[in-house]
């Protein structure tokens, strides 16, 4: 023990590391009482950030980033059992580093966090939210499952809506003409050197200012900011009702950070690591690309938004985005910090959850999507095994109908649901509907035969409600 | 660093001195920029410098093994892959023999967001699993999202064979 002190006395002579390690450490900051839990969600953002360093070290010693390799190479890493458990933790802990800037930043926001003389500090902020975003999305692509290669040739065809340079960002998204070999070193190369340097830059930036500027105090309703004495008036509180940060405050980031770095491990423990997909291979058509949960919500609103509209939300959206999050602190710099004071705060807030969580529901559920693995419809829902009404379920299926139309909890739901379409609809509306389609319904003039239509407008006219519906004794109608 | 050393050479410093520090600290500043000029121009020049592939003619098969009226999967390799490419240089296409002697390819990507459509035989349509774009057997959009026809591939026939004509990815702002 002794040894080890004269050691460090020794070393701290020469560096003088505790000189201003031990002042940081121990600087004041404001006594938040009962809103100190609200105060640990950016160090446990951090701790996340720094977890998902020593996994993606570990799972890089076992990757090969090449586009003929990288595949088996991940089969590999989850072959082995810790292998296993540390995709595991990369894939929770990338779920878990979105969630917690997210609810960070939302709390800076409620809290007004923004205002004088942070505004840069949330500017950092915006940055490491985007840049967190970046590395959600090109860690889900290294997985260089079919999902990850068709993800880049979807991002390649959103980027292609750029007015003039769109062909170009598309390829330069793919690296050349095709998605092949130097797309996904590319990949590689910012998620693992490119991204996070930036991200450890604008990590330092923003805890300097945290330092520099103070840990914001509690807001207050009726304690506006003002710029011209803020400072000062910050200065006087520390003085007056401060607790130095370690370990008084300090406590409470490490409790925090602990229990989710224990729920991420054990999550990925029990659950394991995201499922591989199938090989990345081009001619493999069987594919239906869905991204990771972190931007289903925004897939769905790109499906559901007017068509028209889709080129400009594409681009525009995102960028709109951008611009609000940086001008904020430039426009609401001073005044009310309290969100009861600001309750159009909650309202954004409450807004935002909405979205993410309405259209990520759908997304999950991608109603627009056809079912195109649906199975014929078996004979229990059909009601008969011969004759026209089940010639006309198979018509059903064969002709993509049931793709997009449910009948008894069977097939898409794109279309109207047909499960009592014989008592809604007429077999002369159905064959008009048929022969004409519509903006979502291909129409099946010329690619039907007499004898296929009139068995379809049998089965579907046999679909009522009522006993009728199970044992109809014959067509209705032709 | 003791700021009275600076206090000091400012005080004896020659009238002179302003202009030659002025200079210095812009020569400074200058070298740091052509340095790293130097080291960033061909990084950025690597990155930007996309890979071309020339088109090439590539044979998918002996003409009569495809039905007129039939639409099959084919799949070609790229002109020129990357060795480490794997299976990622394979393309597929959908081939339509229309009549004796006319073949029409198209590309599987769907013109909405490049999701890979799907023929479906018995309706005679190919189908987007995505947002449900829907071509008609010709490549003409149906119905669903999908702003133009399906993107198609030169076809030629070489003796029996038939050959398609490798592209790039089809996309279009
Ligand atoms: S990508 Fe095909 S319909 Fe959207």
């Amino acid at each position: 023990m002794q040894i080890l002190k004269s050691i460090w006395g020794w070393f701290d002579d020469l560096t003088g590391v505790s000189s201003w390690l031990i002042p940081l450490a121990k600087h004041p900051v404001p006594h938040a009482r009962r809103s100190a839990w609200f105060y640990v969600l950016g160090s446990a953002t951090l701790f996340v950030f720094i977890l998902q360093v020593v996994t993606g070290i570990a799972l890089a010693s076992g990757y090969v980033a090449s586009a003929g390799e990288a595949y088996h190479t991940l089969a590999f890493i989850s072959s082995t059992r810790f292998g296993s458990i540390v995709r595991g933790i990369h894939a929770f802990g990338a779920s878990a580093m979105v969630i917690l800037i997210g609810i960070h930043a939302i709390r800076v926001y409620l809290f007004g966090a923004y205002k004088y003389p942070r505004q840069i500090g949330w500017l950092t902020g915006v940055a490491l939210l985007f840049l967190t975003l970046g590395m959600a999305f090109t860690g889900q692509l290294l997985r260089w499952d079919q999902t990850g290669f068709w993800t880049v040739v979807i991002a390649a065809y959103q980027a292609g809506r750029t007015p003039l340079v769109g062909s170009w960002l598309g390829h330069f998204i793919l690296a050349g003409d095709t998605a092949g070999g130097a797309t996904l070193s590319r990949f590689f190369a910012l998620h693992v050197f490119f991204i996070p340097a930036f991200i450890f830059f604008f990590i330092g930036f923003h805890l300097y200012l945290v330092v520099q500027n103070g840990i914001s105090e509690p807001p207050k309703a009726g304690r506006p900011v003002e710029p011209k004495t803020y400072r000062k008036w910050y200065e006087d509180l520390l003085h007056r009702d401060g607790i130095p940060f370690w370990p008084d405050a300090a406590w409470r980031d490490m409790v925090f950070g602990f229990l989710v770095i224990a729920v991420i491990v054990g999550l990925a423990i029990t659950i394991g690591p995201p499922a591989l997909g199938k090989p990345p291979d081009p001619t493999i058509i069987q594919a239906s690309p869905r991204p990771d949960w972190y931007f289903l919500w925004y897939y769905a609103l790109l499906t559901l938004i007017p068509r028209w509209s889709e080129s400009y939300v594409i681009i525009l959206g995102p960028l709109l985005l951008i611009v609000v999050l940086i001008l904020l602190p430039f426009v609401a710099y001073k005044g009310e910090r309290s969100p009861f004071k600001r309750p159009w705060a909650f309202a954004v807030v409450a807004f935002i959850v909405f979205m993410i969580a309405y259209f990520g529901m759908l997304g999950h559920v991608a109603p627009w999507s056809p079912r195109m693995n649906a199975p014929p419809l078996p004979a229990s829902v059909v009601g008969v095994a011969s004759g026209p009404i089940a010639d006309g379920a198979i018509v059903f299926h064969d002709k993509g109908c049931e793709f997009c139309h449910a009948i008894s909890g069977y097939g898409g739901i794109r279309g109207p649901d047909l499960t009592y379409a014989g008592d809604r609809i007429t077999p002369e509306q159905m064959e008009t509907r048929i022969y004409s389609g519509a903006a979502n319904m291909p129409s099946y003039n010329g690619n039907i035969t007499r004898q296929q239509l009139s068995d379809l407008l049998a089965f579907l006219s046999s679909r009522r409600r009522g006993p009728a519906a199970a044992l109809p004794v014959s067509s209705s109608s032709q | 660093m003791n700021p009275d050393l600076i206090e000091t050479g400012t005080a004896e410093a020659a009238p002179c001195d302003g202009s030659r520090r002025r200079f210095l600290s812009r020569l400074t500043m200058g070298l740091g920029a052509i340095a790293g000029a130097l080291v960033a121009v061909p990084c950025v020049g690597f990155l930007l410098g996309l890979r071309k592939v020339p088109s090439a003619w590539r044979t998918v098969g002996k003409i009569e093994e495809f039905q007129i009226g039939g639409t099959v999967k084919v799949s070609f390799r790229d002109p020129s892959p990357l060795p480490w490419a794997g299976v990622t240089a394979r393309t597929a296409a959908w081939l339509r023999r229309n009549s004796q002697t006319e073949f029409v390819a198209f590309a599987v990507d769907c013109t909405h967001l490049g999701c890979p459509v799907r023929w479906l035989a018995a309706a005679n349509l190919f189908m987007c699993p995505c947002h449900g774009g829907v071509y008609y057997a010709n490549g003409t959009v149906a119905a669903g999202p999908p702003p133009r026809p399906l993107p198609r591939y030169p076809v030629r026939i070489q003796g029996d064979q038939v050959q398609i004509l490798t592209s790039p990815v089809p996309i279009t702002t």
